[in-house]
């Protein structure tokens, strides 16, 4: 359970979110599950003009969405932080092949998180990434999430950066541990 | 003390065939075909069986990454057929990109996995499949429609149909000898492979 309901209509970002993905013209929606991205995962589900593309780890997605380049498709990797350590030298291919890559991160390990396991990962997502020559930014209003997430998908699309976007546990709220 | 042994379950024949020899009949025309091939044997061979053709996209790194890479390939290409050619070695690293790949169940690629049970790039150490560890039985186990292994030119001819003629997601594991790949050279600047193939498919970088 996270700490708000993104079904009750309150909040508008994710469904907005899937909207701009769609407008870029984004048809591979790669992921391991998680409760942060799961309005973006249904969505995907349901859209009949869309792959969506459930991983067993999340390195597959990084391949995969080369694969996409190389096809001349563009997709978008959903993970929830402790995954972005699977991924760390399979951008040896996306920053060697020059491929454009968005990755969106759902936060675990930081703000209000109450499950100590989740902080190793969660703390390195930033600087581990961006030892791989990814780029990070973050959104941590919902105010603010269409924004970040139109800036990151013009550097990786139309300038060709790998570039993730973190979702903080500050907007999709930090999960309830009793 | 412990140590990896030869699996005495479901003993699998010797190899006899040659990466050589076979390699060639079985894909017999790259071009008809997008091709991925995983680092060192397998993006060697494809190499020098099209003569470096844009239509190769050949690893020589990123360990894992050629099956969902052409998964992805071939999602986004559905009118071509997509031909991911492995190694022992790196399908090990990623098997559950086979249990994604049969969920996705793309009716235009064949992977195949050219199996020499060896680690030839580094110094040929035996891999899990050279003490026995079958994949095929794990691509079966994942839900790949078609599975086939080729352990002798017998086998042959079905591999080439499911190759050429499959319609459908079809995994192939060719069980060959220990031996060097066919290898003229391959291109080794990745962002050179990405931009000369989009160029040929989609004719701009």
């Amino acid at each position: 359970m996270t700490t708000h309901d993104v079904t009750t209509g309150a909040v508008a970002w994710p469904d907005e979110l899937y909207d701009l993905l769609r407008r870029a013209n984004v048809t591979q929606f790669a992921y391991v599950p998680d409760a942060g991205h799961r309005v973006l995962i249904d969505r995907s589900l349901a859209d009949p003009d869309v792959h969506s593309v459930a991983l067993t780890t999340e390195e597959e997605g990084i391949s995969l969405l080369a694969g996409a380049d190389l096809g001349g498709a563009r997709g978008v990797l959903m993970m929830q932080s402790s995954g972005a350590g699977n991924c760390i030298n399979m951008l040896s291919l996306t920053k060697g092949g020059r491929f454009p890559l968005l990755m969106l991160i759902s936060m675990r390990g930081e703000f209000g998180e109450g499950n100590p396991w989740q902080f190793p990962m969660g703390q390195a997502v930033k600087p581990v990434l961006e030892a791989m020559g990814v780029i990070v930014l973050t959104a941590s209003h919902p105010g603010e999430v269409i924004e970040v997430v139109s800036a990151a998908l013009t550097m990786a699309f139309q300038s060709g950066e790998a570039v993730a976007v973190l979702l903080s546990q500050r907007l999709i709220g930090a999960k309830k541990f009793a | 003390m412990a140590r990896p042994q030869q699996l005495q379950v479901n003993p699998l024949p010797t190899t006899i065939l040659d990466r050589r020899d076979v390699i060639p009949l079985l894909i017999e025309k790259p071009d008809d075909f997008l091709c991925v091939g995983g680092l060192a044997g397998a993006a060697q061979e494809l190499t020098a069986i099209s003569n470096d053709a844009p239509y190769v996209y050949a690893m020589a790194g990123a360990m894992g990454a050629a099956t969902t890479m052409a998964l992805g390939l071939a999602l986004a290409q559905p009118k071509k057929r997509v031909l991911c050619v492995t190694g022992d070695g790196e399908l090990l690293m990623n098997l559950g990109a086979l249990a994604t790949i049969a969920l996705m169940n793309p009716p235009n690629l064949t992977i195949i996995c050219v199996d020499n049970g060896h680690y030839g790039e580094t110094g040929n150490q035996d891999s899990h499949t050279g003490f026995g560890v079958d994949l095929a039985t794990i691509a079966g186990g994942c839900g790949i429609p078609a599975v086939l292994t080729i352990n002798t030119m017998d086998d042959l001819p079905e591999g080439r149909r499911l190759v050429r003629e499959g319609n459908g997601l079809a995994f192939i594991l060719l069980r060959v000898k220990e031996g060097k790949p066919l290898n003229n050279g391959r291109l080794m600047q990745p962002s050179v492979g990405r931009t000369r193939f989009r160029e040929h498919l989609l004719g701009h970088a």
